[in-house]
């Protein structure tokens, strides 16, 4: 009995005394700014700034790898208490974003080549030919992204991912699942989109999609912000565009949405008078 | 008892017959939790492996070089799990300090080793086994790699079936569930062989 007691008790401290030894003697200096990072990151370890933990952010963060916002569950307060500790300002930060697809080829929209009926990741899709719609570059609606989400915030609809912005995170999960790079993250105020991604020109375009780019540069000569431009597709910049719809109200395909509300809009109200909008977009091929 | 085909045989054992995960149930925690990837079912399987051993053999040295001759020997279970507490910390500790490239890519599954029974397990076994200290030694090392090799098949499943088509209600751990029930029913089959 008593040498049980001592046995356990001398055990214990030698045990004891040896990891303390350990930790003094074989000590990594960290900096205190990294623990005091991680201590403001909200703990949850949920993996949504796609780092492993917490703790993996803040290393981030620290090293100078992510940005101070980079927590989409802290927001904002956290990210200005990062900032506080590394003595930055967290501007840039205050631009709430939302995640969004360029893409508007639903069934009825966009052609379908062939009927796939392999394993639902749009991946395998796109490694069968392409995929099975006639744009190589849309939607295949398997609905990678839906699954990819942390937060439920998309669903499926009419073959096309729909983003709820109240659940949404901007955490990027869905811009970095979706093999057509067709979900982007927007400021939240932006109301005007293009919901094209396919590179190609205008009559490639548009024998395998209704609503596509079609480069025919009406929004280009429209924009009187200078906020809208043509490269390989319409792509409109953020930082300049000030929501107007004048593009929107000009393109031929109805390939720019403009958000009304809750409510997003495909086709402007205005009558055309015919399908052809003069764009020479025809003759350029 | 010490001959050569008597080790080999507790290496196969180890490996195969009674496998720690599938065949004991020993381990199951770290067995579902990190076999998502390869890659980390790789890291926590050599991290295992290189615990085992060790701490088999401290285990192994404590309990005949102090319980035994203070016939203290009922209480191994507490006197173990301290030691291979304080070890795997140990490791952390050093594996820091000298050698940052292993401690990063084993990263959080080191410190989850320290309750894994898997260890706690194997060192008892050897005890009631009544195994010498090369076979302790052999027996560890036979285990770990039991649980590395079942850990590599099982992540290796998993990622194929990430792609696959299954029912809502199994997605996730309950189809992960029936695959290791399959694969135990695979390891019992080899019971009794030695």
């Amino acid at each position: 009995m008593v040498y049980t007691l001592i046995i356990f008790v001398v055990l214990g401290l030698v045990l004891g005394l040896i990891l303390a030894f350990a930790s003094k003697k074989f000590h990594v200096a960290t900096d205190p700014k990294l623990d005091e990072i991680v201590e403001a990151l909200p703990g949850a370890n949920c993996g949504a700034c796609g780092y492993p933990g917490c703790a993996g952010c803040g290393k981030a963060i620290f090293e100078g790898q992510a940005p101070v916002n980079s927590c989409p569950v802290g927001g904002g307060p956290t990210a200005e208490k990062i900032a506080a500790i590394l003595g930055v300002e967290a501007s840039g930060s205050a631009v709430p974003l939302v995640a969004r697809v360029k893409c508007n080829g639903t069934a009825a929209n966009a052609q379908q080549v062939y009927e796939y009926t392999g394993a639902n990741s749009c991946l395998l899709a796109k490694n069968s030919f392409s995929g099975m719609k006639a744009c190589n570059y849309g939607c295949f609606g398997l609905g990678t992204c839906a699954a990819a989400c942390p937060f439920d915030a998309i669903t499926m609809i009419d073959g096309l991912p729909k983003v709820n912005p109240k659940k949404c995170t901007a955490c990027g999960v869905c811009v970095k699942a979706c093999p057509q790079l067709l979900m982007e993250l927007v400021p939240q105020i932006q109301r005007v989109f293009v919901n094209c991604n396919n590179l190609e020109k205008g009559k490639a375009v548009m024998e395998g999609c209704k609503v596509a780019c079609i480069k025919c540069k009406k929004c280009e000569k429209a924009c009187n912000y200078d906020a809208i431009h043509v490269g390989l597709v319409a792509a409109i910049d953020y930082a300049k565009c000030t929501n107007c719809g004048d593009c929107f109200r000009v393109c031929p395909t109805h390939a720019i949405s403009m958000k009304e509300g809750e409510v997003v809009v495909t086709q402007p109200v205005v009558e055309e008078k015919s399908s052809c909008g003069s764009c020479t977009g025809c003759s350029s091929n | 008892m010490s001959s050569i085909g008597f080790y080999l045989g507790l290496v196969f054992s180890g490996i195969i017959i009674k496998n720690v995960l599938l065949s004991q149930f020993l381990g199951i925690c770290p067995f579902l939790g990190v076999s998502k990837k390869t890659s980390s079912a790789v890291g926590m399987g050599l991290a295992v492996t290189f615990v085992l051993v060790l701490a088999s053999i401290i285990s192994f040295a404590f309990y005949y070089l102090v319980l035994v001759p203070f016939q203290l020997e009922f209480l191994r279970t507490i006197a173990f799990i301290i030691i291979i507490a304080t070890i795997v910390q140990l490791i952390e500790v050093l594996l820091k300090k000298y050698m940052v490239n292993l401690y990063k890519s084993l990263g959080v599954y080191l410190p989850l080793i320290t309750t894994n029974c898997a260890v706690l397990g194997i060192a008892i076994l050897n005890i009631n086994n009544g195994y010498d200290l090369l076979g302790t030694i052999v027996y560890a090392l036979g285990s770990g790699l039991g649980f590395l090799l079942v850990i590599l098949l099982f992540s290796a499943i998993r990622e194929k079936l990430e792609l696959h088509d299954i029912p809502k209600a199994l997605k996730g751990l309950p189809i992960a569930l029936i695959t290791a029930a399959f694969m135990s029913l695979a390891f019992i089959g080899f019971g009794g062989i030695l």
